[in-house]
């Protein structure tokens, strides 16, 4: 209780800094903070699927890159304000999540995994190779965010709220009866399906809505950087969350932001020292799948919480023994 | 469009399959035996070619000798990672696994770009096979033949090991029953470590002929694990005849693609394995079940 209590003081906290922000930071210091919310909501999307239900994909830079590609096409081509064009890069990378996701979750552990990576890998060789529709390996440039976005403290505060509104959203999915429900066919498939739930319907569900977020994580993206390419739909983005939720620690609601931040922060930091940024990420995560399987959040929790509980017992004593006292 | 040119193509697709059928054959065997997916194949794999460059083409040692020494420390590599890495998280659950590989994925590509750099590296093909054979109006580059003979020759010997010596029939009693094989008395690390290194050899070996074949540059390692998997889950995790019926049907569906509708090419393998996976989710020859890890 007293972990609820502390957890809601830290939230409350870190929304007064996250809102004040610009008020004080630097420009460059809120692009990157709009970088991490974009990265922590699309590694939060990734998390509702593998800590949420237990499905490890590989290849989630796919929607992020549908969604990221489909919002640019839509605002260059045929010049669609940023809203609906924002709009319809969620309905499509929700269409491409249950296309692909139909066959993805008729599979398990590895063969899901890598049957995602290869219908990603599959999208990267259509965004890269259809110069005509995506401008192949070149992208698609000038994509511009409406006047009133145009500045960085704006469109920081923008994302604030759609990333912030998301994040409600999933936790309320999360928590919901559905969330349960997944979180049931995580720990035993067999079980749940004994209870007479249909875990495949539940798992294409999952799917289609951590499609649909990372989509809007794309979408999100493409104006903010003016341009995109075929890169956000490839391996290395892929990868991207995986890395930011294990870091943070999986287990966490929290755990895919914390993820996203040091991960953002280190990587705007070491572009500056070394381009030999796979490397340094390699090391990390293997250091922390060795030593931390917990991630960041994890660890923290781990001492704090057991320190709380520690305390708490010790009160449950002191007040029994308290009220002993007065019985006698 | 004449019988000569489609005979040329499924020579060149069978010289794919062949260098396919290596990785694929490692991949599926260490995943067999040792239960791990190993995503870092296909970089081992890249690291196998780059070696061969480094010692047939900067070092000045002779082909032959030059990729028995590269898959020769690709064995030495992975024997390195197995035991100090791998073994760590035997048991872990399957994502700790995969990140781990992954996580080597990751340190290996940086490794060979900071060793080799990012341009594109060619090892010429030796003197004794750079020619061609003619049979009437039909070219075989004798490289080829070469590599399929070496796909041939390291199936039945996998075969042969697995079969008729007293290692192999360990590691296999190993597979079917692991606690009983330990209750014997056989070292069961070792078999695992033993297993490992001969998968990831066969795979540094696959590197080091199929580097004469096409350009040396960083990033095949990602084309080629998507495509190890691809034929390892066509082919049915575990079956060898299996893997190599997939990497058969991948090689001439790439070399007929690239030909006859090169738009599609690059998706072909991927089209093939979501296919397979709908109809038979074991793989052609994988036992049923199979898909449930």
């Amino acid at each position: 209780m007293s972990g609820s209590r502390r957890s809601r003081w830290w939230l409350i906290a870190l929304a007064v800094v996250a809102l004040a922000l610009p008020q004080f930071a630097e420009p460059i210091v809120v692009h990157t903070a709009i970088e991490i919310l974009i990265m922590a909501l699309f590694a939060m999307s990734f998390n509702l699927l593998f800590d949420g239900a237990g499905l490890l994909t590989f290849g989630h830079g796919c929607y992020y890159g549908v969604g990221a590609y489909t919002a640019a096409l839509l605002m260059t081509e045929i010049g669609m304000p940023m809203f609906p064009a924002m709009f319809a890069a969620m309905v499509m990378g929700g269409l491409v999540a249950l296309v692909f996701g139909y066959f993805c979750v008729r599979l398990t552990g590895v063969y899901f995994s890598i049957l995602t990576l290869a219908f990603a890998q599959l999208m990267f060789s259509v965004f890269q190779q259809s110069y005509t529709l995506t401008g192949g390996d070149l992208g698609i440039l000038d994509i511009q965010p409406p006047a009133f976005l145009m500045a960085v403290n704006n469109y920081y505060y923008f994302t604030l709220v759609v990333v912030g509104v998301s994040f409600w959203l999933l936790w309320r999915i999360l928590h919901s009866p559905f969330g349960r429900t997944l979180h049931a066919s995580r720990d035993s498939v067999v079980r749940t399906q004994f209870i007479g739930i249909n875990v495949r319907r539940y798992r294409l569900a999952a799917f289609v809505i951590a499609g649909v977020f990372a989509s809007l994580a794309g979408a999100l993206f493409a104006p903010f950087n003016r341009a995109v390419a075929p890169f956000l739909v490839s391996w290395v983005k892929s990868s991207d969350p995986v890395l930011m939720t294990l870091l943070g620690g999986a287990a966490t609601f929290w755990g895919p932001v914390v993820g996203a931040a040091v991960f953002t922060t280190l990587h705007e930091v070491a572009i500056g020292y070394t381009t030999y940024w796979l490397l340094l990420m390699g090391g990390i995560l293997l250091v922390g799948v060795l030593f931390l399987p917990g991630g960041i959040l994890g660890f923290l929790e781990d001492r704090f919480h057991g320190a709380a509980a520690a305390r708490g017992t010790k009160m449950t004593e002191a007040r029994g023994a308290s009220s002993n006292a007065s019985a006698d | 469009m004449t019988a000569a040119d489609v005979l040329g193509q499924f020579l060149s697709g069978l010289a794919r399959a062949g260098v396919l059928f290596l990785i694929a054959a490692g991949l599926s065997f260490i995943f067999g035996v040792v239960k791990i997916v190993n995503f870092a194949h296909g970089a081992l794999y890249m690291v196998g070619a780059f070696l061969t460059y480094s010692f047939r083409v900067t070092l000045g040692v002779p082909f032959w000798a030059s990729i028995v020494l590269a898959a020769v420390c690709v064995a030495v590599i992975g024997i390195g990672m197995e035991v100090f890495l791998f073994r760590r998280v035997y048991g872990r659950p399957v994502a700790d696994q995969l990140l781990l590989t992954f996580a080597m994925v990751l340190i290996i590509h940086d490794v060979v770009r900071l060793a080799y750099g990012s341009n594109l590296r060619s090892v010429p093909r030796p003197p004794l096979l750079a020619g061609a054979v003619f049979l009437g109006d039909v070219i075989f580059p004798s490289y080829y033949i070469f590599i399929v003979l070496t796909g041939t020759a390291v199936l039945l010997g996998f075969w042969a090991f697995l079969h008729k010596t007293r290692l192999g029939k360990t590691i296999r009693a190993a597979v079917g029953n692991r606690e009983m094989v330990a209750c014997l008395g056989k070292p069961l690390p070792w078999l695992f470590t033993a297993a490992f290194a001969a998968g990831v050899f066969v795979d540094g070996l696959a590197g080091a002929i199929g580097a004469p074949l096409g350009g040396i540059r960083l990033g095949m390692d990602f084309d080629i694990i998507i495509l190890a998997f691809a034929t390892v889950i066509v082919g049915g995790f575990g079956s060898l005849p299996g893997t190599a019926l997939a990497a058969f049907i991948i090689g001439e569906a790439y070399a007929f693609g690239i030909w006859l509708m090169p738009a599609i090419a690059l998706s072909l393998p991927f089209i093939i394995m979501a296919a397979v996976l709908i109809v038979r989710p074991w793989g052609l020859l994988g036992r049923s079940g199979g898909g449930e890890l």
